[in-house]
């Protein structure tokens, strides 16, 4: 580990303190309908698409009609991108004459953007016109996020009300939410894209001739207003296979800063707002904490891994010390301008977050470099998590970390001041055991299933980790790919698809059925015989319990996966 | 009160051995499935147990001795569990036996329409039955004194000894069926059924035959079955993973690990420590009518305690005697003696008591004259004596002046005022018209108390005093005793009153209460602890019957209450820690024959595959005998902030559930690699 690495790492944090507050105050006026800098503008709009719509923005909703409204919103713009995939040959916009895409591919993509997943079993440049890609699977990287957000302010409301039955009007969460954060923060980061070199453009692509003398396509097209929500929203889905790691997504070390800022920016706020809406700014600081203390452990063990690089290619001969002319340690799959200390953040962020961009190959990475990212998602998308995802998700662990270590003062467990009982518990364990249950059970599937194995690159432990990981991206909603997997085959455009509705739908459901269930509870003022969840000790306590429960679920899958991997590596086997 | 409830020691060896035999009738699937992480260990038992039987005859492949120790230790694990439950219950199931004898056969007196006494089986009583009963007899079945004055033994449910009066009207006419009229009669009225009595009641209660899992103790299975189900689908998922890298696991191996990693050791006890936190609360001769009753207590927020009895001993004592301007303070503790000689309630003996403590001895020739002692009557509100020509009254302040017909001076005035407001009772002292001066009598507080609320206080439980008083006495009665706040001047409607405004706070609420007028706010108040010297309507209305009619004990109640949700919580975060170092233990020993390497993971160095996945399963079957106590007796509790509390625990069990395996499974295993594995 350099100097200039740690000191990236830093930098990175300190700006993601720093938006914090700011970016939490903002979304709190958002969400409470107050006065901000920007209603002089899009007041009136927001106002004319109440009226267009029908909308009475004053009418709340139950958690009932709450859940039936989003998955309605899913469902439709799920059916309508399917069908703009299928027929997207007679459409406009299509200077490369892209075919229709097949039918299971399609129902993969349109379940992937519908669920902020975006997962790609697809290369953007050699099947989506420009048409799907804008109004399709850009709309949907807008609505995806927003919808997530809605889901987490919603929650939020359930916790911090008190006796009531409602927790907002969906639509209307949906509607501010785009127009006040997303729009406005997309069109500044396009913007600052676009000064960085990222195209934006309806050109057809374009045929070059190289100093070979050999012909060479160069792919086109609207890619920086696709490229800017594609991290705010914690998307992911790249206009090119190679994703951010591609030079027209992501040309410069500072285009890519910003783009790893941008991934955590919201997920970050949302503690911010959470604290502001419950009264107790600490409650929201101490999950920006445990956030903050899984993630850079995560870093650390990322950026120290690639960076000892592999022990084979040392006993070979090579060089992997880090010098003033190379970076040293582990470059395959990254890109020379990142180096390994962008990568490993930007890999770490992305998983983090339910973002699932990259800028390197994961399935590049040493064992334990690539493990980390898989350890990420698997702990549930918390660790900031995806917008809203990442703070309804952490809520859930809250709830188990509060119900079995909160007996341990001799009363009911009480989270803000309500008490936590069969139900809440009910819906936490149901969440956090239908992602589990797909993960596992449909890895389980794949590893034995001819027609599965046969998507894999590499065999053994490494083909093992690359099944896992699959899963495990689509499972936690973060559209991620370790590569080195097939994916765009019947089983797997199939199997993925499922398990990304399972990852999203239910947890979202059973989350909002908490909400519905805490917003009737009365919360009871603190005492001293009250277990404070506002403190380094509950911190403490959040991590061990989201260590244990994630560890323990993935312990042995990981251990016949990456572990082994890596310490076949160390004795000198590789695949 | 010790006859009946005697503490037992925790391992009685009657109450052992027949925990023994109910802990193999609890090995019923029937039974068993109520409790979904010891139902999978028995499937997990039955499955090994096939492997083995099928091994040793030939007719499977692998290691009998192997599969036949698992499937032994597998079965331990569940007998275990079924043991702690059995031994909980066992002290409440003896009580049962002794209280199942105060029922044998009666027969009763009933009176008919025209008044004659026809001797029926009191099994056949129902309610609104008459029924005579005289002194011998026992009475019939649970009803209220309509007519006449007896005294009753009721030592048969309370094993309090000193007999107690019954009577007709008023706050003492509930009668207990079973219990035997010493002398005198009274007629009762029948108001249950048979089967539906009080000790009907009682015996089901402390037998556990009618127990209900509480909400706490719902949502706590529900979760355990949550982890079940993960760590069977992980499980499932790592045999597929396993015959993927060509590295298949023998069933018996996966049974071993899927047992040792489901949260056995708090599924295991968890109803034990339930019925244990009611049995607790028995041995304190308090009466749970369930235990959601015993877990409200651990909640409660707020806590109504009365006055009279409960903060103070339920008499004012006299503490000073202040003489009128002209008299000496020898002339008035004289007159006060000597009128309070034959005064026999509580103040007029501490009068005596504390004029002795000031004048030595009254003259003797006073002591042995002619005394014609003045009763008090609600009328006078006055009592004294008239001696050798002297007439001396004791008596309320207004009372007294009317009495005298003099007006009293302002310097005793205005020690009256003092006594008053103070929270104390003036009482004048007269003698041939002309006022000597007043006695103080004041509530005196229990010893104690303040302590006892500041640590309440730390628990965060707020205490209120209940009391008929003026809101000037309540007030200086509460500061002395250091409770958080009073309801002065309280009738049952403001009681009420109070309890409702608390728990639309959201906060839980405990009272004690004894009277008919009780019922309705001890039927509202989250925790309503009756006194079984109370009415059947009291004991009707509240959750909790205290057999010792001790108020005080509420304090108690809310102990164990916490007590009991701590072990479960300190239990379930053991058990979850506990796992960490299985895997490591099982982890290795599953894969090591095919990938050496992963040997590393083997960090408490086992001897060998089968040694280390045996030892787990023993570790796992014997902590749960190990915990048997703490589960029975519950974990120690100290009134302490939550924070102080949480942060123990934490280390204790969360770190120490993380580390005592690693020790454990490394002894275990050097032991059984010592005899051959």
């Amino acid at each position: 580990m350099t100097f200039n690495g740690i000191f990236q790492f830093v930098v990175f944090l300190g700006v993601i303190v720093l938006i914090t507050k700011p970016l939490g105050i903002y979304i709190t006026k958002v969400f409470t309908s107050e006065w901000t800098f920007l209603t002089r503008v899009l007041g009136p709009l927001e106002r004319l698409i109440y009226k267009l719509c029908r909308i009475r923005p004053d009418q709340e909703m139950r958690w009932t009609v709450y859940s039936i409204a989003m998955i309605a919103f899913s469902v439709v713009s799920m059916i309508v991108l399917y069908i703009i995939m299928r027929v997207q040959s007679a459409l406009p916009f299509n200077p490369a004459g892209m075919p229709n895409v097949p039918s299971d591919l399609s129902f993969n993509t349109a379940v992937s953007f519908t669920t902020n997943t975006n997962w790609q079993a697809y290369s953007g440049e050699s099947t989506m016109s420009y048409f799907t890609q804008m109004a399709g699977l850009a709309f949907h990287n807008f609505t995806s996020a927003a919808v997530g957000i809605c889901i987490a302010v919603a929650v939020v409301r359930g916790f911090s009300r008190s006796s009531a039955q409602t927790i907002g009007n969906f639509w209307t969460d949906l509607i501010r939410c785009s127009l006040y954060i997303l729009f406005p923060l997309s069109i500044l980061v396009g913007i600052f894209l676009v000064s960085q070199g990222v195209i934006q453009n309806l050109n057809p692509y374009q045929t070059i001739t190289t100093l070979e003398g050999a012909k060479q396509t160069i792919t086109m097209g609207p890619v920086a207003s696709q490229e800017a929500i594609k991290m705010i929203g914690t998307n992911g889905g790249g206009f090119f296979n190679a994703n951010s790691a591609h030079p027209f997504e992501n040309p410069t070390p500072l285009s890519n800063f910003v783009q790893i800022i941008c991934i955590f920016l919201i997920p970050a706020s949302l503690t911010y707002f959470f604290g502001r809406m419950v009264k107790d700014q600490k409650q929201g600081w101490v999950i920006f904490a445990v956030m903050t203390f899984l993630f850079s452990v995560g870093f650390f063990v990322i950026y120290n891994a690639e960076q000892s690089g592999n022990p084979i290619h040392s006993s070979l001969g090579m060089n992997q010390r880090q010098t003033e002319t190379q970076a040293g340690g582990n470059m395959e799959g990254k890109e020379v301008r990142f180096g390994i200390a962008q990568t490993a953040l930007f890999a770490t962020v992305t998983t983090d977050a339910s973002c699932g961009a990259v800028d390197g190959m994961h399935d590049s990475f040493t064992p334990i470099g690539g493990m980390v990212p898989l350890v990420n998602i698997m702990l549930g998308e918390i660790i900031f998590g995806g917008v809203g995802s990442g703070l309804y998700g952490m809520l859930i662990f809250v709830l188990l970390a509060v119900f079995i270590a909160g007996l341990m003062v001799g009363r009911t467990p009480e989270y803000l001041g309500k008490k936590i009982g069969a139900k809440e518990v009910k819906l936490a364990v149901l969440a956090l055991l239908s992602m589990v249950f797909v993960i596992l059970s449909f890895s389980g599937w794949a590893s034995v299933h001819p027609d599965a194995l046969a998507s894999l690159n590499n065999q053994g432990a490494h083909g093992l980790s690359e099944i896992l990981y699959a899963f495990t991206s689509a499972a936690g909603n973060n559209g991620s790919a370790f590569a080195g997997l097939n994916a765009n085959t019947m089983f797997y455009n199939i199997t993925l698809g499922i398990t990304m509705l399972v990852g999203r739908f239910f947890v979202i459901v059973p989350i909002l059925a908490v909400a519905g269930s805490m917003v009737k509870k009365v919360s009871t003022a603190p005492s001293p015989g009250t277990f404070l969840t506002n403190t380094p000790l509950f911190g403490a306590l959040l991590v061990m319990v989201i260590l244990i429960v994630g560890g323990l679920t993935f312990f042995p899958a990981l251990s016949l996966g990456p572990i082994l991997e890596h310490l076949l590596m160390n004795a000198g086997k590789l695949f | 009160m010790k006859q009946i409830h005697k503490q037992k020691s925790l391992f009685d060896p009657a109450i052992v051995k027949r925990a023994f035999a109910d802990s193999l009738k609890k090995l019923n699937p029937a039974i068993l499935y109520k409790n979904p992480v010891m139902f999978v260990v028995e499937i997990g038992a039955v499955v090994t147990s096939y492997y083995y039987f099928g091994q040793a005859f030939g007719s499977l492949s692998g290691n009998a001795t192997f599969s036949g120790l698992i499937s032994l230790w597998l079965w331990f694990t569940v007998l275990f569990a079924t043991f702690a439950e059995a031994m909980a219950e066992g002290r409440g199931k003896a009580q049962a036996d002794a209280l199942r004898k105060t029922k044998t056969e009666t027969t009763a007196k009933k009176i008919g329409a025209n008044g004659d006494v026809d001797i029926v089986n009191a099994t056949l009583l129902r309610k609104e039955d008459i029924v005579l009963v005289e002194a011998g007899d026992v009475i019939p079945g649970d009803g209220e004194a309509v007519e006449g004055i007896a005294s009753v033994d009721e030592s048969a449910i309370t094993g309090e000894s000193a007999p107690v009066i019954r009577e007709s009207g008023g706050d003492r006419s509930a009668v207990t069926g079973g219990t035997r009229v010493l002398s005198d009669w009274i007629k009762v009225k029948i108001t249950s059924n048979p089967g539906e009595t009080f000790i009907d009641r009682m015996i089901s209660l402390v037998e556990g035959a009618e127990r209900q899992k509480t909400p706490n103790e719902i949502a706590l299975t529900i979760l355990l079955s949550g982890l079940t189900i993960i760590f069977l689908v992980a499980l499932i998922a790592l045999s597929l993973y396993a015959s993927y890298m060509q590295s298949p696991v023998s069933i018996v191996v996966m049974v071993s690990l899927l047992v040792c990693l489901i949260p056995t050791t708090i599924g295991g006890l968890l109803s034990a420590i339930g019925i244990a936190g009611i049995d607790r609360v028995l041995q304190r001769n308090v009466l749970a009518m369930s235990g959601r009753a015993v877990e409200a207590a651990g909640d409660v927020n707020t806590l109504l305690l009365d006055k009279t009895g409960t903060i103070t001993i339920g008499n004012r004592m006299a503490t000073e005697f202040i003489p009128a301007p002209n008299v000496s303070i020898e002339e008035l503790v004289a007159a006060a003696e000597l009128s309070s000689l034959s005064d026999e309630t509580p103040e007029g003996r501490s009068i005596v008591t504390l004029a002795r403590s000031i004048v030595a001895e009254l003259p003797s020739d006073l002591l042995k004259a002619e005394k014609t002692f003045i009763p008090f009557t609600a009328q006078t509100r006055m009592s004294g004596v008239d001696v050798a020509g002297r007439t001396i009254r004791k008596g309320a302040v207004d009372a007294i002046s009317r009495f005298v017909g003099a007006e009293v001076s302002p310097e005793v005035n205005a020690a009256v005022e003092r006594i008053a407001k103070s929270g104390g009772t003036p009482l004048s002292v007269a003698e041939n018209g002309r006022i000597l001066g007043v006695i103080h009598l004041k509530d005196i507080v229990k010893q104690g108390m303040r302590s006892r609320f500041d640590q309440l206080r730390a628990m965060g439980i707020r205490t209120v005093m209940i009391t008929g008083d003026n809101p000037l006495t309540a007030a200086a009665i509460a500061g002395e005793a250091g409770v958080d706040d009073y309801l002065a001047e309280a009738t049952p409607e403001t009681k009420m009153a109070l309890i409702r405004k608390e728990q639309t706070q959201g906060k839980l609420v405990a009272m004690t209460g004894d009277g008919t007028n009780d019922a309705p706010a001890l039927a509202q108040a989250d925790v309503g602890v009756a006194m079984n010297t109370g009415t059947m309507a009291a004991k009707e209305a509240g959750n909790m019957v205290d057999l010792d009619s001790n108020p005080t004990k509420l304090i108690e109640i809310v102990e164990i209450g916490k007590q009991l949700l701590m072990t479960r919580g300190a239990l379930t975060t053991f058990s979850i820690s506990n796992d960490v170092a299985k895997y490591f233990a099982i982890i290795p020993a599953m894969f090591m024959v095919a990938f050496p390497q992963l040997g590393v993971l083997n960090i408490m160095g086992l001897h060998s595959p089968e040694s280390a996945i045996l030892s787990s399963v023993i570790f796992n079957a014997l902590i749960i005998v190990a915990l048997i106590p703490l589960a029975l007796k519950g974990i120690k509790y100290r009134p302490l902030g939550a924070s102080v509390v949480l942060r123990r625990n934490i280390l204790i069990y969360g770190v120490g559930g993380l580390i005592i395996p690693f020790i454990g499974i490394k002894a275990i295993d050097l032991i059984v690699s010592s005899i051959g594995f």
